[in-house]
């Protein structure tokens, strides 16, 4: 028998992770002499009191959703991609070249393509790992965080190179052409009469990042390489009685986690900055294993988490404006303390939990 | 360019790699230290940037060098600790524990140092007192004058810091540890099939325990190094990636030590490379541009891993929690 | 000084081993049951049984791996505790696992000396364990090189290094637990004269084992084991094979299966000369032909790990080997591209595997997710190139756990969370409707309750009634014998003989499984 219910697995065990998460985070604030009341309410303040930090929140949380899905679907074929973060770069230089392709008439058009140039290369970057894992056994944690050091280098030669706008003091490409430009929620909604921030850079890629959670759901839960890829991450060993390619499923799953890494870039370097600089992951790619950890691993959970994990993000921007004496780091602490309670504690908050339900099914019966 | 000044060029070349390589030596020992006893560790990085704060903060508030340096070691166990408790008591995710230590230093170093210097997280620039000074070894002005080896003792091998010495004396003396000692050996053997260690009525975690330990002990010398030795101060991220190096250094090693020193000093080399010479002219063909020299290391590292060259064989239990067999 | 002499009576009088009364259950299952047993010292103690006999239970508590539930143990004549194994070594007691326990990047030396090395430097205890091991190669033909690292070395002079280990440990007491199954004849024989050796020095030796030769061969005494009970213990001398066979196999309990006669058919299945040899350069398989015709149960019985898995195994496609297998005339690859599960399946064959839980299922999968476990590509079970039909195949696998009376028939509940029977049924239910020419079943009730095995049986019968190949590995002698219509019989590897299940008994295959011939011939 299951040793506790489904919804205790799905829901309980993620909140109180989450709780003590944020506790041990309190000390910390406690600790620096400050109050952690205060600091939680500015930063849920600071995240959804207007629609400016609403649309900065939902910016975040689009990213977050990305590189949370790709971690999911790695570790769905039992893979820890901890290379989004470099995926993520890469794929920029992918949309960077669509776009600085062609002189792109309307966003609709450019989107498809971005799309395709971003994914490209965001799931080369990851096939490489995945073939030496699949053929040469590799350890694929080393050689994506390998990866990881190699793409941001390649980043600083090609922007500082072939992609270097030469009119620029810094490393970044020229501006897309205008035709690239993706809508903001404000562009969006203001037909429909709603009002939004206008400088809030939330965009139309945060339906793609729904669009891509169902995707995923789809695709995991749906098709027939979804079954085989689940399977594989259950039991390798059933899954060679099945007949399930270890090679395949190892190559396809990351070159789908790789590709939804690449998405980043359809947010942040078409949709906010409309040119490549050099450092626009930002760390994003490691907040997906924090994303992926909080959601287990279902595109539900991820898109909750995100949003979550975004409203940490600009709550913390806000706390160090309102609150000068905490630094927006703060959001580092507690996401590592997330990662730790949900990922690597998960048996110390689990085992007390399925006592309590043991307990309560001997009193019941 | 004629020869001595080609000479010089090597010289500050090779003080300038000994400088780089001393925090990833301190890293890579580490990791070995860790990773020889089943326990993967990419919270290298965390560790690292964990001491330098509160080495270079401790040196600061107290103008005792050497007291900063027992608060950096003391910060990077914390961190060994939380890491020895997820992953070997609670038998978590090596791996992900590792992660969110990366977090937790990146996080802590800078909410901590804000309050505590108010400056962006910085710490202030330490006085002399609070820094590590170089040693002139015996010797070192009278043998100057000696071609080609008085240079090279009087500036290369003397007048380093005290952390550097220890750093080099560490690979003979992680040797010795491990290939001669009882405890070497029990150590190798938890992390390579602990079932031997086990059926031999030996506790396999106390040995993990005492392996992330003294990773955390190194990783508090490498980090104090980097605050105050290398630089002096505390800077955001000042760690900036060199733990993953050192791990890339372990892998090229083979989780050896003489071979570690290779490494580190390979990789050493690189980045004095990078920060001496940008881009590297050959022949006036072609350019090697400076980001071709700082990605080598991991280059490197992804073929050795590969295997075609060299084959890296990781300890065998590595990465997976010790469940006593039955 | 009194102390001291009654302290030394006892020990040249006392036996190096007592047990009394040891119980040992593992939830509902006894797997040891009030067993006693008294070993001399200087003798060499066989203990032989069918597989989940209880011997290894036995002995994993003699070596403190597991606390017995009541008894006690008596070493030398003193009552000892043995709370792990530290305390099995301190009282004397060497083991020799069967998977080794040896650290394969180190030397042979290192590992005799790893967790008994005097003082915090190895040089001394090295040293000590160089000269050990001259003498004893000298001693007993336990020669191995000592700086040799072991995962060069071959199984044989591995399981020495497991020896030098113990002796090393200066154990009076050495247990094998199945020492030959990984060695060559020459190797076990080598052994033998080892143990022979030992024994001659003073040392007990207690040896687990199923190979009748060798208890026959090497033991001084022996004592038989069956359903956790001990059934006998006697002197080797004056016992035979087959009484010891009769004694491990016991009078068997026929299931009563209405079975008509076969009517065998074509060939399906040809094997010619099948040989597997393991990722770790050990032989498992050495040369099997054998043929199973349409519409007949071939059984094969053998303790386990004597090749069945293995043989299973690549049929079923996740196991290379060299050799022939034709499938309905066809030869089928073995080592290519289409020597996976989904060729397989493609050819026709169907197999329920050995382990449910490690092959045949995802525990954490749905019974409906289940049911179509390795025909997930079917058309059947899918609306276009890309999707699953996940509503027909939960309607089809509520209809299969209907017809095979899985309980609970909830096709959306996990597979961790049925009875063994139940899991089963699910895997069952899923070979047997694809309609397969051939069907591979492993170990079809291992932990099944007594209603389902019924069931399963019936389901069997049923399938070779419609002209089906059926290959049947089972450890359960009276699993083989009331369903098979042919019995073949493996032993370390290749075949023992053949036998008609109406002119043998258990008594004889007891015998071939143990690797005594008989003279009984083929049917």
């Amino acid at each position: 028998m299951d040793k506790m219910p489904k919804w205790a697995d799905v829901v309980l065990i993620p909140l109180i992770s989450l709780c003590l998460a944020l506790i041990v985070s309190g000390f910390v604030v406690l600790a620096i002499g400050e109050d952690p009341i205060r600091a939680i309410s500015i930063m849920v303040n600071g995240a959804l009191s207007s629609t400016n930090k609403i649309g900065y929140t939902l910016y975040y949380a689009t990213n977050y959703m990305f590189t949370g899905l790709a971690v999911a679907v790695a570790f769905h074929a039992r893979m820890f991609n901890i290379g989004g973060e470099g995926q993520a770069a890469i794929s920029g230089v992918g949309v960077a070249v669509v776009l600085l392709a062609f002189d792109w008439p309307h966003w609709t058009i450019a989107l498809p393509f971005a799309i395709l140039g971003g994914g490209l290369f965001g799931a080369i970057w990851a096939a490489i790992p995945a073939y030496l894992q699949a053929r040469r056994d590799s350890h694929i944690v080393i050689t994506t965080i390998m990866f990881n050091y190699i793409a941001a280098a390649m980043m600083g030669f090609l922007l500082n190179g072939i992609l270097k706008n030469p009119n620029s003091q810094v490393a970044e490409s020229v501006n897309f052409p205008a035709g690239a430009h993706l809508p903001t929620i404000h562009e969006m909604l203001a037909p429909l009469g709603i009002g939004f921030s206008k400088s809030a850079p939330a965009n139309v890629s945060f339906l793609l990042a729904l669009f891509c959670a169902w995707l995923v759901w789809f695709l995991l839960w749906r098709t027939r390489l979804g079954y085989a890829i689940r399977a594989f991450g259950h039991s390798p060993h059933a899954a060679s009685y099945a007949g399930i390619s270890a090679f395949k499923i190892t190559m396809i799953a990351m070159i789908i986690s790789g590709a939804l890494a690449g998405m980043l870039s359809i947010n942040v370097v078409m949709g906010e900055q409309e040119r490549l600089i050099q450092f626009f992951v930002e760390g994003a790619g490691f907040v997906g294993i924090a994303v992926a950890l909080m959601g287990r691993n279902h595109p539900i959970g991820i898109i909750l988490a995100a949003l979550l994990f975004g409203m940490l993000a600009q709550g913390g921007f806000e706390l160090q404006f309102e609150y000068p004496e905490i630094s927006k780091e703060m959001v580092l602490v507690i996401q590592g303390t997330i990662i730790l309670f949900t990922g690597a504690l998960d048996y110390m908050v689990r085992k007390p939990v399925e006592k309590i339900f043991a307990r309560l099914r001997e009193g019941q019966s | 360019m004629d020869f001595a000044h080609a000479f010089l060029q090597i010289i500050i070349a090779m003080d300038m790699t000994i400088r780089l390589s001393v925090v990833l030596l301190f890293a890579c020992l580490a990791g070995l230290y860790s990773e020889r006893a089943g326990i993967f560790d990419i919270g290298l990085e965390g560790k690292l940037l964990i001491s330098a704060f509160f080495s270079a903060s401790f040196s600061y508030e107290t103008g005792n060098v050497w007291l900063g340096l027992l608060a950096g070691v003391g910060a990077s166990m914390v961190f060994a600790l939380i890491h020895g408790i997820a992953s070997i008591t609670y038998r978590g995710n090596q791996l992900i524990a590792g992660v969110a230590l990366n977090f937790l230093a990146s996080g802590l170093t800078i909410v901590i140092g804000l309050a505590w210097f108010k400056e962006g997280g910085q710490s202030p620039a330490l006085p002399q007192s609070s820094r590590f000074h170089e040693l002139t070894l015996p010797f070192a002005d009278t043998l100057r004058d000696i071609p080609l080896f008085g240079p090279l003792y009087a500036d290369v091998i003397s007048g380093q810091k005290p952390l550097v010495y220890i750093a080099f004396l560490l690979i003979p003396f992680t040797w010795w540890l491990l290939f001669r000692t009882r405890f070497g050996l029990r150590l190798r053997a938890v992390g390579e099939n602990p079932a031997s260690v086990d059926t031999a009525g030996v506790s396999v975690i106390r040995y993990r325990y005492a392996a992330v330990m003294i990773a955390g002990v190194l990783c508090g010398l490498g980090g104090a190094y980097l605050a105050t030795s290398q630089a002096s101060a505390f800077g955001r991220e000042m760690s900036s990636g060199r733990g993953f190096i050192a791990l890339a250094a372990l892998i090229f090693a083979k989780w050896r030590p003489w071979y570690a020193l290779m490494s580190c000093l390979l990789f050493g080399f690189l980045e004095a490379v990078s920060n001496l010479y940008p881009n590297i002219d050959v022949f006036g063909i072609f350019e090697i541009p400076v980001q071709f020299t700082q990605a080598l290391p991991y280059i490197l590292t992804v073929v050795i891993l590969a295997g075609f060259v060299g084959k890296a064989v990781a300890p065998r239990a590595g990465g997976e929690p010790y469940v006593k067999e039955r | 000084m009194a102390n001291e002499n009654l302290q030394e009576r006892q020990e040249t009088v006392a036996p190096a081993i007592e047990l009394v009364g040891i119980s040992k259950a593992f939830g509902p299952v006894q797997a040891n049951k009030d067993i006693s047993l008294s070993v001399a010292r200087g003798s060499i103690h066989g203990i032989v049984g069918e597989n989940g006999a209880g011997k290894s239970t036995l002995m994993s508590i003699l070596y403190g791996f597991y606390k017995a539930d009541a008894g006690e143990v008596f070493i030398g004549g003193v009552k000892t505790r043995i709370p792990d194994s530290s305390a099995a070594i301190a009282a004397g007691i060497g083991m020799v696992h069967q998977h080794f326990k040896l650290v394969e990047n180190f030397t042979v030396l290192e590992n005799v000396i790893l967790g008994m090395e005097d003082g915090g430097l190895l040089k001394p205890s090295l040293a000590k364990a160089r000269k050990l091991l001259k003498e004893l190669s000298d001693e007993y033909e336990l020669s191995v090189d000592p700086d040799a690292l072991v995962e060069n070395l071959s199984v044989g002079h591995q399981q020495r290094v497991e020896i030098l280990k113990a002796l090393y440990r200066q154990a009076d007491i050495l247990i094998l637990d199945e020492p030959t199954g990984v060695l060559t004849p020459a190797e076990a024989d080598h052994l033998f004269r080892i143990l022979v050796g030992l024994r001659d020095q003073g040392k007990t030796i207690i040896l687990i084992t199923h190979k009748l030769r060798e208890i026959m061969e090497v033991t001084d005494t022996v004592s038989v084991m069956r359903r956790g009970e001990m059934t006998a213990t006697v002197k080797t001398k004056d016992t035979s094979p087959e009484q010891l066979a009769e004694l491990m196999v016991g009078r068997k309990v026929l299931l009563q299966i209405d079975k008509k006669p076969a009517t065998p058919g074509a060939p399906i299945l040809e094997i010619e000369n099948l040989q597997v040899v393991d990722d770790k350069g050990v032989e498992r398989v050495k040369g099997v032909s054998l043929e199973v015709r349409a519409g007949e149960i071939l059984g094969i019985a053998g303790v386990s790990g004597n090749g069945q898995t293995e043989l299973l195994e690549v049929l079923g496609g996740y196991q290379k080997a060299t050799g022939i297998i034709r499938v309905n005339g066809e030869e089928i690859d073995l080592t290519g591209k289409y020597s996976d599960g989904q060729s397989r399946r493609h050819r026709g064959i169907a197999h329920v595997p050995e382990d449910r839980q490690s092959e045949g299922l995802i525990m954490d999968f749905m019974a409906w997710e289940n049911a179509i476990f390795g025909y997930h590509n079917e058309p059947a079970y899918n609306k276009n190139a890309l999707m699953m039909d996940n509503l027909a195949i939960r309607a089809e696998t509520e209809a299969k756990m209907e017809r095979f009376d899985v309980r609970p028939p909830n096709p959306k509940l996990e597979a961790k969370n049925f009875s063994g029977g139940n899991q089963q049924k699910i895997v069952l239910a899923r070979e047997i409707e694809r309609n397969p020419d051939l069907l591979l079943v492993g170990q079809p009730t291992r932990g099944v309750d007594i209603g389902a095995i019924e069931f399963i049986h019936q389901q069997i019968v049923e399938l070779r009634d419609q002209g089906k190949a059926i290959l049947l590995v089972s450890v359960e002698l009276e699993e083989i014998l009331s369903l098979s219509d042919r019995i073949i019989v493996m032993f370390d590897g290749h075949i023992m003989g053949e036998r008609d299940p109406a002119n043998t008994d258990e008594k004889e295959l007891g015998m071939l499984m143990a690797g005594m011939e008989t003279d009984g011939g083929a049917a």
